[in-house]
């Protein structure tokens, strides 16, 4: 079937369209794209984007869907459910499940548990190492042949560059991307939050800046060193983001990711011991924020990515100390890039660039990211102006542990679209569907 | 000035302000003498129930609750818990509703994790008293040293302070830090780099300062506050000995010389003698440790009083008079 998106504004960076288009999709895939006065092919259904922006669908590098093993947390299916109703048409599931996802059984599950839900395009990442161990590398090239989009020990980070070092030589042959958590564990060993100001007042253990900076530093001196493309997972530092800023400018293959707490909230948050501010890395100082914000800016950030870590109500219930690091984040991160749109920070084009264009390159994921003729049918439609209230009671993942929750928004993702199948529509948009240009069409 | 304290429960020095914390030491005064007499016990909380949670070990500051609640006639509960047997079992929320479905008129709780006290209250309806939370703060333990500083110098403002030794781990150091620089004093704390980091100095706006040498936080000094070194936390390689550490950042007469005349000593207890305090200061002329731990006693009694007397509006004026006391609630039951 043969569907138009008509009216709408289309950004699409990759082929620097930025102007009012029809967009042509039929099986799965962009016919192309159509000028305002064109005729509409016969018997096309028309979706009504009017006021709105077509964009290539949203590309998440960084979220953990939990299953297999910690199904209580999160499933594939309720994970990716919560993808789609933020805009998400793509998620890349990192591998620390139970079991680790460090082979080709653990990658062909996950892949067949996307398929069975149907919602957004699941893409695996394989452990660097086998179980996330840090020692022995992990069948990297067997994890590829069955899905996997690139390697990754996030949230163990890799204690020693000889690793490191090993498994960039060793991932470079399957050209697959090494995405680093950095953090040094010597220096940010039983730390809860950033160490600054705050972690003084509150009394609770830092994990100092440098932690995450020298082991930024290290991996973009070890991309030089084995030519492997390096990508630094939610940098979240002023270090980190000038080490790759260094890296970039020297022309190392460097990347990175930004996750939307690090740029709207800082460790002033934790002040009542809320556990839902607690992540890692943690929620930094103004003066990192500050220096976020340029590299969003200035294009030294590649990528948005939201870290969704979902976690049980009971374990966020324990003390500071004692409850697990992370916070759910598909369904609020398009609202918080808007504010950042609407503070004047980035451009409508530079957000479709982190949450779309950019993505689909680090990762190489052929034919998405963009609305070019071929390409997957994977649209996100945005309202800049849709004003909303982000009420996790209604999240469609199965873990509730948000910092966002009741927060006033101004843009969202009003309707996913995965391989030409629309999968998400927000409920005051219905008008999307009505397809009253249909008359027009068949003449 | 305050003459209420209008709180549900008492978490901190941080968010208290001059007057407030004025109000709990004239409450704390008023309350010294009881334990002076002959029978120590007046009516006050007859009837309520106070239980002392700990989940970390404690003599000092649990018994000097547990008197405080019963020189006050209030029925007072010990409870201790390892924690380490909570982490296999309840959760700190399980006990507190427990707890609280016992209802109790406040609850005094020690954590070695930062916060616990907080999540407690969100909980609770009963009172919460803060007995020391991690490395967060030990709001009672700075009012007792206040309340002694002021019982021999006579006021706070104006004073200046030294705190010697472990700044990073001491919730004490943080208490008194709020409080003394709140009260106008200025404070001077000094001790090895890696237990002193700079970002303290941001701690509070004004009247802090970081000294490296042990003598220049002590330069005309009214008060020296020394720490405890607390073995039990030196899991990292903070100084490399204690033999090193009693050295350079011990307090020993000799650094005396460099306060002003007539200074005072305070330490919180336990002391580790010839580590961070010589015996011969402990013991000396100038170590008021013992009125503390007595001082401690009426600050404790100042606390409950205000937080568990139940209607928060009704007068403080006058917890020491068991008579009008007893009218009083006579007069409220016609």
């Amino acid at each position: 079937m043969k569907v138009v998106i008509a009216n709408g504004y289309l950004v699409d960076p990759a082929q620097q369209v930025n102007t009012g288009k029809n967009l042509l999709i039929e099986d799965g895939r962009v016919i192309g794209l159509l000028d305002r006065g064109e005729a509409m092919p016969e018997g096309a259904h028309i979706l009504d984007a009017t006021g709105l922006i077509v964009a290539p669908g949203f590309i998440d590098l960084h979220v953990h869907l939990r299953e297999p093993g910690q199904e209580y947390k999160e499933t594939i299916a309720s994970g990716i459910a919560a993808a789609v109703a933020g805009g998400w048409t793509s998620v890349c599931a990192m591998p620390n499940t139970d079991p680790v996802n460090d082979n080709p059984a653990v990658t062909r599950f996950i892949i067949e548990q996307a398929e069975r839900a149907q919602m957004a395009n699941v893409f695996p990442i394989g452990a660097l190492t086998k179980g996330s161990n840090g020692k022995e590398l992990a069948e990297m090239g067997e994890m590829k042949a069955a899905g996997i989009v690139a390697v990754s020990d996030d949230g163990r980070p890799v204690p020693t560059a000889g690793i490191m070092r090993r498994a960039m030589e060793y991932a470079r042959g399957f050209d697959l991307p090494v995405v680093d958590h950095c953090q040094d564990p010597s220096l940010s060993k039983g730390g809860v939050m950033h160490e600054g100001r705050w972690s003084l007042i509150l009394g609770l253990r830092g994990m100092p800046a440098a932690a995450e900076e020298v082991d930024a530093l290290r991996d973009c001196l070890l991309a030089r060193m084995t030519g492997a493309r390096v990508h630094l997972a939610h940098v979240s530092t002023r270090g980190a983001v000038e080490a790759v800023r260094q890296a970039k400018q020297t022309g190392f293959p460097v990347s990175c990711e930004i996750a939307p707490h690090h740029w709207t909230l800082t460790d002033e948050a934790l002040e009542s011991y809320d556990t839902n501010m607690k992540m890692s890395p943690p929620l930094r100082s103004r003066e990192h924020v500050e220096a976020l914000l340029e590299a969003m800016r200035d294009g030294t950030i590649d990528a948005i990515a939201t870290d969704h870590a979902p976690h049980h109500a009971d374990e966020k219930a324990l003390e500071f100390d004692e409850a697990p690091f992370g916070i759910t984040g598909l369904e609020t991160a398009v609202g918080l890039a808007f504010e950042l749109v609407h503070r004047g920070v980035i451009s409508l084009e530079r957000l479709v660039e982190m949450c779309a264009t950019n993505p689909a390159r680090i990762f190489s994921l052929s034919d998405r990211g963009t609305l070019a003729k071929n390409a997957h049918a994977d649209i996100t439609i945005l309202d800049p102006e849709c004003e909303w209230v982000f009420d996790v009671s209604r999240s469609k993942s199965k873990s509730r542990n948000t910092p966002f929750n009741g927060r006033r928004m101004t843009g969202a993702a009003v309707a996913t679209i995965v391989g030409g199948r629309l999968v998400y529509l927000h409920p005051d948009y219905g008008r999307i569907t009505e397809s009253k240009y249909h008359e027009a069409s068949v003449r | 000035m305050q003459t209420t304290f209008e709180r549900k429960d008492l978490l901190g020095i941080r968010e208290l302000s001059a007057g407030e914390i004025t109000h709990l030491l004239d409450t704390a005064e008023t309350f010294r003498d009881i334990s002076r007499r002959e029978v120590k016990k007046v009516p006050t909380l007859r009837g309520r129930t106070v239980i002392n949670l700990f989940f970390e070990p404690s003599t000092r500051t649990r018994t000097s609750f547990e008197i405080a609640a019963k020189r006050l006639s209030a029925d007072a509960v010990n409870v201790s818990v390892s924690s380490s047997s909570i982490s296999k079992g309840e959760t700190l929320l399980d006990t507190a509703r427990n707890l609280e479905a016992m209802a109790p008129d406040c609850i005094v709780i020690r954590h070695s994790m930062a916060g616990a006290p907080h999540h407690l209250a969100r909980m609770c309806k009963a009172p919460i008293v803060n007995a020391g939370d991690g490395a967060h703060e030990h709001p009672t333990q700075a009012l007792l040293d206040a309340l002694t500083i002021r019982e021999h110098k006579n006021r706070i403002e104006g004073l200046k302070i030294a705190i010697i030794g472990d700044i990073l781990h001491s919730r004490v150091a943080r208490s008194n830090i709020y409080l003394l620089t709140r009260l106008g004093a200025s404070v001077s704390v000094a001790g090895p780099g890696t237990l002193v980091p700079a970002e303290f100095a941001g701690l509070v706006d004004n009247g802090l300062s970081l000294e490296g040498r042990i003598e220049d936080a002590i330069e005309g000094s009214d008060v020296v506050i020394i720490l405890r070194i607390q073995r039990e936390r030196q899991d990292a390689a903070f100084f490399p000995s204690m033999r090193e550490y009693a050295v350079h950042y011990g307090l020993r007469s000799e650094h005396l010389k460099y306060a002003a005349p007539g200074a005072i000593v305070l330490h919180p207890g336990p002391i580790n003698r010839g580590i961070e305090i010589s015996s011969e200061i402990a013991d000396g002329g100038n170590s008021l440790i013992l009125d503390q731990v007595t001082n401690g006693l009426a600050v404790r009694m100042a606390v409950l009083y205000l937080l568990s007397r139940g209607a928060r509006s009704e007068s403080p004026e006058t917890p020491v008079e068991p008579r009008k006391q007893k009218r009083e609630r006579r007069g409220s039951r016609v």
